[in-house]
């Protein structure tokens, strides 16, 4: 009996494991859909940058490393991450070494090689390309391939946290053999290879469509076997935030929905519809109110107007900027504009949490206090229950991008101003004219021609370096610079100037998230001149049946689609 | 007629210069940037060199006669040399910003889907109208010719998204027969694959269609109204020919001139009208195309669609003149 009992258990067991390896088949889940309601244009990250074409691509196109949902780099194409530990890094933090995995193979069969990593930068970094993501690849002073599975890059000057370039959605390899003849101003001739780059990811692609539908196919040459589980792929674009959770979560009709920017509301509404689930993530991502240090009145002159020559009549100080920022109430904001999908936030960098800086003192609105504020700097309340002083209105222009929530936003703190007594004047801007860096239009964020404005912004990867130094004073959009620059508030302190060049000059993690922590209480709570509002989480959705997702904001969404099965 | 037609198309090549060129002037004067939907973690800099490396900050008539001599000389070449495997000298194409590939490429993947659509919702519309317009015209203030006169201000004055959007609530998600999203890589290729094909092609042609039926119904109806009372009308009764000749020959064949035109000049606008049905239910046409490239700033796409556009309303007016001499033998040109 027991015998009989054992040879059944053995079978079983067997069967099991067979089944189990019939599951592990590559491409045995069919098709997955994919839908973006920004539909990629083009397939090379390198030239394009925007968000839509690096993700679609990074389902082709891979770094050596990428970040994990939890912002830690996990090694792709490479053996392990080089650190100061293991070697990889040198005691001078001058020089990297990645070592490439053996045996990985591109698409088409041919091996993946170091050339090849080294080509990818001299691509990038070509003067006459456009390529939009040469700044990750700054400071590099030259690359070494001693032999096919090492890369040695030697930067001109210490570099603490060298996990740019080839790292993440924003900086995969391309192929040498396939660009090779598209370097510089030749790079929109190569229109078949920019539509359809052969990498080393677990999807090839079969047709695209720019500025509609890429259809894909598994890897036959993906590293790891069995994977992917699906054997083909539409990837869908265009359309509408609405129309993509609809699909995905109404009607069924597609498995998995990017970036699904709508009202809590109506997210809930569509997950009623039991086809999908909504999901969320945070990242680095702050909504905030820019406070403008300068004077955008447009009595001056053009050319003064919005620069350092005219420090900004009310915004200067610093007492009405506190009190603006005690009277809003965030976690109303949250509420109405973001649900799951937001937090209240005080800081510039809320995320990693090794760099978060311990302040939570704007999370609870206090409207006592910020009268009070304004009374101490001398903005007595007039007649018409607007401030005033020296026979001056409190009023303030306030602009940002057009956009549902941002308008929800605008009125809601506008209601919140008045309470404490000021006027604001509210304005939206076409977001393709608003973040457009047109020198000849009044009306970009980088211009600033108002006195506050609103908008979200991040940083890639998990270091805040390139994030922070954006506020030098040299960074303020001026005449002189064609009105570009990153310092949208014109902030300028020679204490914060000093602590940017220190965050660079310092690999020590410890002393850098100090350092990073000191520069975001300098921005927010010290002096706010900025106003963080919410830390924008990412909402999007899957289908019920699909497997595998892991949504991740530290790098691109479909980071491990090769994961992605069906469910049985 | 033949010199009328040719004095015409001569005069148009100044109107399309002179139409492009605006159009050009109005695209280069609005802020646009093609580098502005890139995500605020790109630095200025870079921008700057992105907008350098498409010819972005060359002066404004360099970028114009630039624009034309690729659309009136390097394109026609790479066409020859396509069709005809000649082989002229090809200088830099008309690239567009958004997907660094030629813009005239683009522009003929597309315009299949944009005929397939519009081509067959006009035609829906015309059969929807014509009808309708007759016997509204015929048994005026009947109750057919009063719902016939709800339903086409219903389709002229409620927009395409509206009812559109309405359309893929109620039968793609309440009821579930028709897909939402129009699936562009679909291939006809047996029976049920063309069934799908015309399930998917139903929402947005009925949109469309429903539009242009509700214009040209009542153009029909006016028209028919207005002869229905004239002299040969009553003529044609007395010589006791029977309703049906009176009114399918006589008065119908008259009311046709108008309308006929007016469906002519229509045509163009209708491509007008797939903008925002292309996007709603996401065609991969020229509609959509154009949208896109206007929110990316893809300012040689604009440019050269929007300057298609300009052609065909040309190019169909003059259709709208000549149909008009050909249907109505007193009007005549020479």
């Amino acid at each position: 009996m027991s015998k009989l009992k054992t040879l059944l258990l053995a079978t079983a067991a067997s069967a099991v494991a067979l089944t189990g390896a019939f599951a592990q088949e590559r491409g045995r889940d069919g098709e997955v859909k994919i839908i973006y309601w920004q539909a990629p244009s083009i397939l090379n990250p390198y030239l394009s940058g925007g968000t839509k074409d690096i993700e679609s691509a990074s389902m082709v196109v891979e770094p050596l490393a990428r970040f994990n949902q939890d912002g830690e780099l996990v090694p792709y194409l490479v053996d392990s991450i080089p650190t100061l530990e293991n070697g990889g890094i040198t005691a001078d933090n001058k020089t990297v070494t990645w070592k490439i995995t053996d045996g990985i193979k591109w698409s088409d069969g041919t091996p993946f090689t170091s050339a090849d990593v080294a080509f990818t930068a001299e691509y990038c970094r070509h003067p006459e390309g456009g390529c939009a993501q040469s700044a990750k690849f700054d400071g590099i002073d030259k690359i070494e391939t001693p032999d096919p599975l090492t890369v040695i890059i030697k930067y001109s000057e210490p570099k603490y946290v060298p996990y740019s370039a080839f790292v993440g959605g924003q900086s995969p390899i391309i192929q040498k053999a396939q660009f090779q003849e598209c370097l510089g101003a030749k790079a929109p001739e190569c229109t078949d290879a920019n539509f359809g780059p052969i990498g080393t990811g677990p999807f090839v692609v079969t047709s695209f469509k720019p500025n509609d539908v890429i259809t894909m196919k598994a890897n036959e040459n993906y590293r790891e076997a069995g994977k992917p589980a699906f054997a083909t792929v539409t990837f869908k674009g265009g359309g509408s935030a609405e129309a993509s959770g609809r699909a995905v979560m109404e009607t069924g009709e597609f498995d998995y929905g990017w970036n699904l920017q709508l009202a809590p509301s109506v997210i809930q509404e569509m997950a009623k519809g039991g086809k999908g689930t909504p999901i969320s993530a945070f990242g680095t991502l702050i909504e905030r109110i820019e406070m403008n240090m300068t004077d955008p009145s447009p009595s001056l002159p053009e050319g003064e107007r919005a620069t350092a020559k005219h420090p900004h009549p009310i915004l200067s100080d610093e007492k009405v900027r506190r009190a603006l920022s005690m009277a809003i109430d965030r976690p109303l904001l949250v509420e109405i504009g973001y649900g799951q999908a937001g937090r209240p936030a005080c800081n510039l960098v809320n995320a990693p949490i090794a760099y978060k800086s311990d302040n939570t003192g704007c999370l609870v609105q206090d409207i006592e206090g910020a009268k009070k504020l304004l009374d101490e700097a001398g903005w007595a309340p007039g007649g018409d229950g607007i401030r005033e002083k020296d026979g001056k209105k409190l009023k303030l222009s306030y602009q940002t991008s057009t956009n549902a929530v941002r308008q929800d936003f605008q009125a809601i703190i506008k209601q919140n101003w008045k309470d404490i007594g000021v006027d604001t004047e509210l304005r939206n801007l076409s977001g393709s004219v608003f973040f457009g860096g047109d020198p000849a239009s009044p009306d970009t964020f980088q211009k600033f021609y108002a006195d506050v404005e609103m908008y979200a912004n991040n940083f890639d990867g998990t270091d805040p370096e390139q994030y922070l130094t954006q506020y030098t004073c040299d960074k303020a959009p001026r005449p002189e610079t064609g009105w570009q620059g990153e310092n949208i508030n014109r902030y300028c302190s020679a204490e914060y100037d000093k602590l940017a060049v220190e965050l660079g000059r310092t690999g020590d993690p410890a002393k850098r998230q100090a350092l990073a922590k000191k520069m975001n209480d300098m921005l927010t709570k010290d002096s706010m001149t900025i106003v963080p509002l919410v830390d924008r989480g990412r909402v999007s959705a899957h289908a019920n049946s699909l497997g595998g997702v892991v949504l991740n904001t530290w790098d691109s969404e479909l980071w491990n689609v090769a994961d992605w099965h069906r469910k049985k | 007629m033949l010199t009328y037609t040719i004095r015409r198309l001569l005069l148009a090549i100044p109107t399309l210069l002179f139409i492009s060129f605006v159009i050009f002037a109005v695209i280069k004067l609005s802020p646009s940037d093609p580098t502005a939907n890139l995500p605020l973690t790109i630095p200025p800099e870079v921008r700057e060199k992105i907008r350098e490396s498409l010819g972005f900050n060359e002066p404004f008539i360099v970028q114009f006669f630039l624009w034309l001599k690729q659309l009136v000389v390097t394109e026609p070449k790479v066409w020859m040399n396509n069709a005809f495997g000649t082989e002229f000298e090809i200088g830099q194409r008309m690239i567009s910003y958004q997907t660094r590939s030629p813009v005239l490429d683009l522009i003929v993947q597309r315009i299949p889907q944009t005929l397939w659509v519009v081509g067959t919702s006009y035609v829906v519309g015309v059969l929807i109208a014509v009808p309708i317009g007759i016997i509204s015209a015929y048994k005026q203030y009947s109750v057919f010719d009063q719902i016939g006169t709800f339903i086409a201000m219903i389709g002229f004055s409620v927009p395409t998204f509206f009812t559109g959007v309405l359309m893929i609530l109620f039968f793609s998600v309440n009821l579930g027969w028709f897909p939402s999203i129009y699936d562009t890589t679909h291939v006809v290729e047996d029976w049920s694959s063309f069934l799908f094909q015309v399930k998917q092609m139903i929402m947005p042609t009925m949109v469309l269609a429903l539009f242009n039926a509700a214009q040209i119904s009542r153009y029909m109806r006016s028209s028919m109204l207005d002869n229905l009372t004239q002299d040969y009308v009553r003529t044609a009764r007395a010589k006791g020919l029977t309703e049906k000749t009176v009114v399918l020959v006589h008065v119908l064949r008259n009311s046709m001139i108008p309308v006929v035109t007016v469906i002519a000049l229509n045509l163009p606008s209708v491509f007008g009208g797939a903008l925002i049905t292309e996007q709603v239910f996401q065609v991969n046409g020229l509609g959509q195309l154009l949208i896109l490239a206007i929110q990316g700033g893809d300012v040689p796409t604009v440019q050269t669609v929007t300057v298609i556009f300009a052609v065909l309303i040309v190019l169909f007016n003059l259709i709208a003149d000549v149909l008009y001499g050909v249907l109505d033998p007193r009007i005549r040109y020479d």
